[in-house]
């Protein structure tokens, strides 16, 4: 009884030392690779930022022109993001959403969504998600161009009805045997479009218009939940006019 | 040049006892990817390259990992190490990671490597070890390539498609059309088109075995050994 406990003791403690080494070797790896890795996907979030906008429509640095996103349902942010704004000659032509899709097949899947200042979609990228290789997959511009065809969509065109997948009486394409993976995306990027429309003003301005209280979720909620029903009309309405969608509605 | 049992070593694995198509072990991850040449010859290569690196760290450590708990250590190993080729493969070797991707952590669950640890490298001899699951390695990524090729060909009528994602945009022009104008053959793509194309690779093996046992006037051909699923 004695020796069975000792030498299930001294096992155990194998076992223990053997994941204290092998911790140490990925917390050693990570901290080794951490600042290219993240060079790496700042690289790749720029790149990923330029495809999102028209081409040859702004001149300024959108990378550093940018408002700050709440953790809003509508853009599925578990953190604060990022709104990127393109202008050209002084004038906002883009705004690029860091948006999340939550309810991808295998977990979130975090997409840029450029946005014209008309409220047509300038472009869509995804920018990280563990969706089946070979399968969902191809979600991702390298490897099909699936993507592109949120390019000139708005809110109301197509109707709100048909921002689904053909599967599900919609106007979106998918490849068969993923459907989970685009009806995700489906769904984000109409939500950011809502996102867009309730704070198209402040989104469109230059200076950083997003002031504390106006992150508050309160406010956020009122607003769009008065403003959904006349979407339609808002989009009609000049720019210039909508200063401050949120207090407007 | 070589003493016998290195030789054997090098022909067991990329021959007489195959992986791919002859052991059958490791298939659930790799029969995934290889419908294109790119991504089977990336994957078999960090496999071959998981599988030579764990059996040799495994090796070194055999007489210290105790008998009852040596399964659960051995995935811990595998598990850590390839992490930490994913991360450096991130870090320093960004296009394959690009092409690669989510496949990498999928290398940890590919039998193959615990099968080889278990059965060779906890035994033996360290330089043995690593011998033993680079010519693994090897053997299955030749299977995976044969199957890669078959597979693009009948499916999308082109070879190397998606070069350009490892070695850069003017990689582009590398990707050969084979037969122009090809339409696709979808099932050669999907998964049902590994199956089969594994099926005829192991039918043609026997296939070749028969004849040569036939003409060297031996007994009986030998069938496919240990055929085990994972």
């Amino acid at each position: 009884m004695q020796t069975t406990l000792r030498e299930s003791l001294s096992t155990a403690f194998v076992l223990l030392l053997f994941s204290v080494v092998c911790a140490s070797l990925l917390a050693g790896a990570y901290l080794a690779t951490r600042p290219n890795i993240e060079r790496s996907e700042q690289a790749q979030k720029l790149a990923l930022l330029v495809q999102t906008l028209p081409a040859h429509s702004f001149d300024n640095d959108p990378v550093n022109t940018t408002h700050p996103l709440p953790m809003d349902p509508l853009l599925g942010l578990k953190h604060a993001g990022t709104a990127y704004l393109a202008t050209q000659a002084g004038a906002p032509v883009a705004v690029v959403l860091e948006a999340v899709a939550p309810d991808g097949y295998a977990g979130e899947i975090g997409l840029l969504i450029g946005i014209r200042a008309d409220g047509r979609i300038a472009g869509v990228r995804v920018t990280h998600h563990r969706e089946t290789p070979g399968l969902g997959d191809y979600i991702e511009i390298a490897k099909n161009d699936w993507i592109a065809q949120f390019i000139d969509k708005r809110l109301d065109a197509p109707v709100a009805a048909a921002w689904k997948v053909r599967k599900d009486g919609g106007r979106f394409d998918y490849l068969s045997g993923a459907t989970v993976t685009p009806r995700a995306i489906v769904k984000a990027v109409h939500k950011a479009l809502r996102y867009f429309e309730l704070h198209r003003g402040e989104l469109l301005s230059r200076k950083r218009m997003v002031a504390p209280s106006f992150l508050d979720p309160h406010g956020g909620r009122v607003g769009r939940s008065t403003a959904l029903g006349t979407i339609e009309t808002s989009l009609q309405t000049p720019l210039h006019t909508v200063t401050f969608p949120a207090s407007a509605n | 040049m070589f003493s016998a049992e290195t030789r054997d070593i090098i022909v067991n694995g990329l021959w007489k006892q195959n992986p791919g198509i002859v052991q059958l072990l490791g298939l659930c991850p790799l029969l995934a990817i290889s419908n294109n040449v790119v991504n089977a010859l990336s994957l078999g290569l960090a496999t071959t390259l998981v599988m030579a690196v764990s059996s040799g760290s495994i090796a070194v450590l055999r007489n210290t990992i105790p008998q009852q708990i040596r399964i659960p250590v051995f995935v811990l190993i595998i598990a850590a190490l390839v992490t930490v080729v994913e991360l450096a493969m991130h870090a320093w070797m960004l296009p394959i990671y690009v092409v690669l991707g989510v496949f990498l952590p999928l290398i940890t669950t590919n039998c193959i490597v615990l099968a080889r640890v278990e059965a060779f490298a906890s035994k033996r001899s360290t330089f043995h070890s690593v011998l033993d699951a680079s010519a693994m390695g090897l053997g299955l990524t030749g299977v995976l390539v044969v199957l890669g090729v078959v597979r693009e060909i009948i499916g999308k009528g082109t070879l190397f498609s998606g070069i350009d994602l490892a070695l850069g945009a003017q990689a582009k022009i590398w990707v050969l059309h084979v037969i122009p104008d090809y339409q696709g053959f979808l099932l050669a793509i999907l998964p049902p088109g590994a199956f089969i194309g594994l099926g005829l690779l192991i039918a043609a093996r026997n296939q070749f075995e028969a004849l040569r046992a036939r003409r060297s006037h031996r007994h009986a051909p030998p069938g496919i050994v240990g055929s085990q699923h994972c």
